[in-house]
């Protein structure tokens, strides 16, 4: 399917010749991919391929590291989150994020984690039940629901990214980004936070960087597939839904690399 | 250098041993000299203070010479007014330049205040006293305590800037970027997340802070000069135990020189509890930033 094809969609995120930038170096150059509403989109490519710059600059949270910047359009519902009257900060509720390694706030409680961006003005019974909601969507609740008062430290590495992911979600975004959320954990902590994003595309939609192409398997149901060039500018090379992809890759390169020829 | 080969040694397995021995040998013996020099002082300081620290000495206002008892309490007393006060005026400027180095650290400013910090931090203490002396006591007439808490501001504040930018620095990106994604503003993030898991390491630099300057005589003497009473308005001259050592040891009255030894080791223990209170405060640092 072509990006054209792709817009036809239902989408709700879209990019509109993207580049990002460290400095000088450009790290993305020119993507132009669109994100079905509701549905798991999977970002896979080597290692460098720049699908985690890619993912980051989906909430504006590429812009946070020094001299990085963006060129291009990110339509959120049709509207530039790049825009010049456009607040960041609102465009990060609207675009949650969990991150490779599970990062917890330290110092506060599992219950003040969920509840960090969420449950302002709320009463203190009101605020338990939005986080038991929120921790209920990430499949967490029923090992945290007498602990709720102690350290997110004290849970396993598996456990405490599903409290990010509850995290993200009590803030009530509409996309979800995940940038290889299971990297760091086991495969039973990967099986369930797997098991996690089929349901949470009940109210999300997610754009997930991996480089576990059964994984993008498994839990996608479209796929891009991305590859440095020559210069080292990460390229969208295909993008279709997952198992056409998988089983009938329109590039060469894709093929090559699903087969596992490289990379 | 550039002829040695694998199998070539230059020198032969006995003389290498030798060489490491005598290293060793030398390190170890630099080592207990510097460890020595410091256990010798303190037991001195020991031996002569225990013989005058007694309830009184801790409590009481200081006798004329040749009144026997008396002691130290109103410089007690003193040294933790003009330090709470320092501490008062220094934690937030302090940490405030903290909290900016660390978050716009780049750039001229930061660069020019982190230079000024670290000179600042060089300063013989004694010319921040003249400085606080030509600022507040000269124009004002009159000796006063704001005026050493003035002087010891300045003295605690590179140490406070430099750390609390450090220890900011030291929480994982991945803190505060996780902060950022879920759509809090940068000074929030910092505020609430960053600087909570910071604390232990920022309270640590505080209490070093504070032991530096409890020791601290030089500024004193044409700030707070010293007081014979139980003084606690800050606007007059004060008593400090460290002042108080100074005057005792410079006067040629052995009672007086005896209490000198015991005021010694009032601020001996003193420094030394803030020291170890701030160890474990950095062990428990440590322990929350690895997992």
């Amino acid at each position: 399917m072509s990006v054209a094809a792709a817009v036809a969609r239902d989408d709700l995120l879209a990019t509109d010749d993207l580049s990002a930038y460290y400095g000088e170096r450009k790290a993305v150059g020119n993507v132009s991919i669109a994100f079905a509403r509701k549905a798991v989109t999977a970002l896979i490519g080597p290692s460098g391929c720049g699908k985690t710059t890619l993912l980051r600059c989906l909430n504006r949270i590429h812009e946070v590291g020094f001299d990085a910047r963006v060129e291009g359009r990110v339509l959120l519902d049709g509207h530039d989150i790049y825009g010049n009257d456009v607040d960041p900060m609102a465009i990060r509720r609207r675009v949650g994020m969990v991150f490779q390694r599970p990062n917890p706030f330290p110092t506060l409680s599992i219950l003040d984690n969920t509840l960090a961006c969420a449950g302002k003005g709320l009463k203190r019974r009101q605020k338990i039940d939005c986080a038991e909601r929120a921790l209920r969507a990430a499949a967490l609740w029923d090992e945290v629901k007498d602990k709720l008062r102690s350290s997110p430290l004290r849970l396993s590495g598996g456990q405490q990214q599903r409290l990010c992911i509850a995290r993200a979600v009590a803030a009530e975004p509409e996309v979800l980004l995940m940038d290889e959320p299971t990297a760091s954990l086991d495969p039973i902590a990967t099986a369930v936070i797997e098991e996690l994003m089929g349901s949470l595309t009940d109210e999300f939609t997610i754009v997930a960087v991996t480089h576990n192409m059964q994984q993008a398997a498994r839990v996608s149901d479209y796929t891009a597939f991305m590859l440095a060039d020559a210069d080292g500018i990460g390229r969208i090379v295909e993008v279709d839904e997952t198992a056409k992809l998988f089983t009938k890759p329109g590039d060469r390169r894709t093929e090559d690399y699903i087969t596992g020829r490289f990379g | 250098m550039v002829r040695a080969a694998p199998n070539a040694p230059s020198l032969s397995l006995g003389r290498r041993r030798a060489y490491g021995a005598l290293g060793t040998g030398l390190a170890l013996f630099c080592a207990m000299l510097a460890a020595g020099a410091l256990l010798v002082i303190l037991g001195y300081v020991i031996v002569q203070g225990a013989r005058a620290i007694n309830w009184d000495f801790l409590t009481q206002l200081p006798h004329p010479v040749g009144v026997p008892g008396g002691g130290v309490g109103n410089g007690i007393l003193g040294t933790f007014i003009i330090i709470g006060l320092a501490t008062l005026m220094a934690v937030p400027i302090g940490l405030l330049t903290g909290i900016y180095l660390a978050l716009f650290g780049r750039g001229p400013i930061p660069e020019a205040l982190r230079f000024l910090s670290d000179v600042l931090s060089g300063v013989p203490s004694i010319a921040i006293g003249l400085f606080a002396y030509a600022v507040l006591v000269a124009p004002l007439k009159h000796f006063s305590a704001i005026s050493a808490s003035f002087a010891f501001m300045m003295l605690m504040l590179p140490l406070l800037v430099r750390t609390s930018e450090q220890a900011i620095r030291s929480v994982p990106q991945t803190v505060r970027e996780g902060a950022l994604a879920l759509g809090m503003s940068n000074f929030r993030a910092t505020v609430r997340i960053v600087l909570p898991t910071a604390r232990p390491a920022i309270i640590t630099a505080l209490l070093l802070a504070i032991a530096r300057v409890t020791g601290e005589t030089a500024p004193l003497l044409f700030t707070a000069f010293g007081s014979q009473f139980w003084e606690t308005n800050p606007n007059n001259p004060m008593a400090t135990l460290a002042l108080q050592v100074f005057t005792y040891a410079i006067s040629p009255y052995p009672d007086w020189q005896a209490q000198a030894w015991g005021g010694a080791l009032v601020l001996i223990v003193a420094v030394f509890v803030l020291s170890l209170g701030a160890r474990l405060m950095l062990r428990r640092a440590m322990r929350g930033l690895d997992s």
